[in-house]
């Protein structure tokens, strides 16, 4: 039996549901973009030019849902569908877009570079707990308006893995399409073996700006999935209480699923978000809440009520360095997650809300990840009887550890940590050094960093490549790109 | 009477019933009550002590700001009643507030914005995704001491640089201390862009605020 977490009732989806389509008409939602408010007019939205506003009936929202689809797959660079978007399905990549990295000597947080994001790509690849990379921060080396095509332009250099990403303009948006094509091996190949999903965000509450509106219609039209990011604040651009936040989540949502699917009927399109219980004592955006988690795995359980594919930021944490409440915090929303069933779980190695990565948090978090993995796996009935045979021809000897048996299930039964997660004896323990987790956490990625092999990539696809990015930049005043860290 | 009135503009303010605030403020200035008195005798304790209980842990930021709010409202009826008296509350100074062009970020923005009208500045808030051209009129129209420029994202950070730079064409830049804030925006960027302060969050403004005027924190 697969658990599960469920924190509404039918008859409380439906209501969140029901009040959803009715924001939806009153006060309808700001659309900051021509060809989406033309798009809903088409449809039979009552659109306001002056105020931007769509007033959208539920019976446009009910064709959406019918062609919007309910799962469909992204691919690693050599074609394998490795992220199956569907059902109560659960994957992780890390969290993305930080602003800063947590540096691996002084553990203080600075500008990232070139550098320090190639080697968070190897890290990733060499996580099996990971199922996807992200552009997971920002390179301060290259000018701020080409920060998002940069991180994938790397990616793209090093990754193997498929790669959750998002565009900070319109014609970046462009310029990453280009990338991903090129690396598909054409508009087709992408389109039917998606290797991005890009994140779109409407803003809170009931606001699509027109960058993030313009790249979901682009992407319906090139067939490339976008995740819907939406992200009430509780208590400040919200509703206070959970449910109420839920609603607004949900508004926004249907909203991006119809402006989707009126750019591209079947387009595929992810219910998800990353919503905050504000703090209302330091005016932040916790993601280490109780009350985050809550409003994030109540959301996806209204996704799953309308057929949707479904994703959060969870798992991240607030505090500033690799500690006790790094852990607790990111194991919280890690095992909520899965246990809801969350198709993409974004967060790992994130802390400092969602500013900060770290590369030490990340091969912590990939334990956590291995754990939350094992448990939706459930307890299954490996043979029938269940131990009857086995216990009485064991009789009352202690001896499983020698046993066939044991030896042909442990390793799926159990989950095996890395040795980030210390379990010998304190003698042991100390004999190793008497590290801490960070310490030990820092070992592994210098051990995992070591034995990266890089994904064969030909001269030719990684000139190409080079030479889209360098003509992005060049716009920009950078004639050169920083140099590609080529071991 | 007058004292019991004041208590009560103190009391309701403190306990976020604006409507009462601002029923009590009309019947304070019926009753012959000046708007100077009304304000630093029956407001301005209120939050004090609002600000007060904030620092101590006992109020949250909703606490603060209904009452922030109450104060805003009461200030609505006080105002035509001062200027025809040809008096004015004292004001710490003046700032023009706003989220940067291309940036629609409000809740940082607002928050800074309250917190430094509830410790006596005044402030003129320009809302989110501000032209450059329309801080520099707002500017050279108040006669601001300080402009608070925000922004949220790295791609919209670039928007502060620009302001400073169009100050700065306008010949006005000597003229006005600059600080800006949000999200990506750090003690490094501040000073690469020429501003004179920086705050990690919205109390830290108002001690930056302080501070760039030469007045005590």
């Amino acid at each position: 039996m697969r658990p599960m977490l469920k924190l509404l009732d039918d008859e409380l989806v439906r209501q969140i549901i029901d009040e959803a389509f009715g924001l939806l008409m009153d006060p309808g939602v700001r659309v900051h973009n021509d060809e989406a408010l033309e798009l809903l007019t088409e449809a039979g939205a009552e659109v306001d030019l002056t105020s931007s506003i769509a007033r959208i009936p539920e019976s446009i929202v009910r064709d959406a849902l019918q062609t919007a689809p309910s799962e469909f797959y992204l691919h690693d660079l050599d074609g394998e569908s490795v992220v199956h978007y569907a059902g109560d399905n659960v994957h992780f990549d890390p969290g993305s877009a930080a602003i800063t990295i947590l540096d691996r000597k002084t553990q203080k947080q600075r500008d990232p570079t070139t550098e320090d994001f190639v080697d968070f790509i190897k890290l990733v690849e060499m996580l099996p707990q990971l199922d996807a990379q992200s552009t997971a921060f920002i390179c301060k080396d290259v000018p701020e308006e080409i920060g998002d095509l940069y991180r994938l332009y790397l990616a793209l250099n090093f990754m193997r893995k498929p790669i959750v990403t998002g565009a900070f303009g319109k014609d970046t948006w462009w310029t990453m399409k280009e990338l991903l094509v090129t690396m598909a091996g054409g508009e087709a190949e992408l389109a039917s073996k998606p290797i991005a999903i890009f994140d779109v965000c409407p803003s809170p509450p009931l606001l699509w700006s027109d960058i993030t509106c313009q790249n979901m219609i682009d992407c319906a039209r090139s067939g490339i999935p976008a995740e819907l990011v939406s992200m009430p604040l509780a208590g400040a651009t919200a509703p206070v209480t959970l449910a109420g936040a839920v609603v607004q989540h949900a508004a926004e949502c249907l909203s991006g699923v119809v402006i989707n699917q009126l750019s591209q009927k079947g387009a595929a399109i992810v219910w998800g978000g990353s919503p905050a219980a504000f703090d209302m004592r330091e005016g932040t955006t916790p993601m280490g809440a109780v009350g985050t988690w809550m409003i994030d795995c109540a959301y996806a359980e209204v996704g799953k009520a309308l057929n949707l594919p479904t994703h959060a930021y969870l798992g991240m944490s607030d505090a500033k360095i690799v500690d006790v409440q790094s852990g607790l915090e990111s194991s919280g929303g890690t095992i909520l997650a899965a246990l809801t069933g969350i198709n993409m779980i974004s967060g790992a190695g994130m802390m400092d809300f969602e500013s900060c990565q770290s590369f030490e948090k990340l091969v912590i978090d990939a334990e956590i990840i291995g754990m939350a993995k094992r448990l939706v796996a459930g307890i299954e009935v490996r043979d029938e009887p269940i131990a009857l045979t086995l216990m009485r021809s064991m009789g009352h000897e202690a001896d499983y550890l020698v046993s066939p048996h044991t030896l042909k299930w442990f390793q799926e039964e159990f989950y095996i940590p890395s040795e980030v997660i210390d379990r010998c004896s304190y003698d042991g323990w100390q004999s190793r050094g008497g590290k801490s987790a960070a310490d030990r956490a820092s070992d592994r990625v210098d051990q995992l960093l070591g034995s990266y092999e890089a994904r064969p990539l030909t001269d030719e696809l990684r000139v190409e490549l080079r030479r889209i990015t360098t003509v992005a930049a060049q716009d920009f005043g950078m004639d050169e790109l920083p140099p590609l860290p080529i071991a | 009477m007058a004292d019991d009135i004041l208590a009560q503009i103190t009391e309701k303010l403190l306990i976020g019933e604006t409507e009462r605030v601002v029923a009590l403020t009309e019947e304070a200035l019926s009753a012959g009550l000046e708007p100077l008195v009304i304000i630093n005798q029956g407001l301005l304790p209120g939050m004090e002590e609002a600000g007060e209980k904030f620092s101590r842990g006992e109020f949250f930021l909703p606490h603060l700001l209904i009452a922030a709010k109450g104060m805003q409202e009461a200030m609505a009826l006080l105002e035509p009643e001062l200027s025809l008296r040809q008096e004015t509350p004292e004001v710490v100074g003046t700032v023009v507030i706003g989220t940067v062009h291309g940036d629609i970020h409000e809740i940082g923005k607002s928050l800074v914005g309250t917190l430094l009208s509830v410790n006596g500045f005044q402030v003129h808030d320009l809302g989110v995704d501000v032209p450059l051209e329309r801080f520099v009129e707002k500017v050279q129209e108040t006669g601001a001491d300080i402009l608070g420029l925000s922004a949220l994202l790295t791609t919209t950070m670039i928007g502060q640089r620009e302001v400073i730079e169009a100050l700065d064409e306008a010949g006005i830049r000597d003229q006005v201390k600059v600080l800006v804030g949000g999200s990506p925006v750090s003690r490094k960027w501040a000073n690469s862009i020429g501003a004179d302060g920086y705050a990690e969050d919205a109390l830290g403004a108002v001690e930056v605020a302080r501070q760039v005027l030469g007045l005590g924190v």
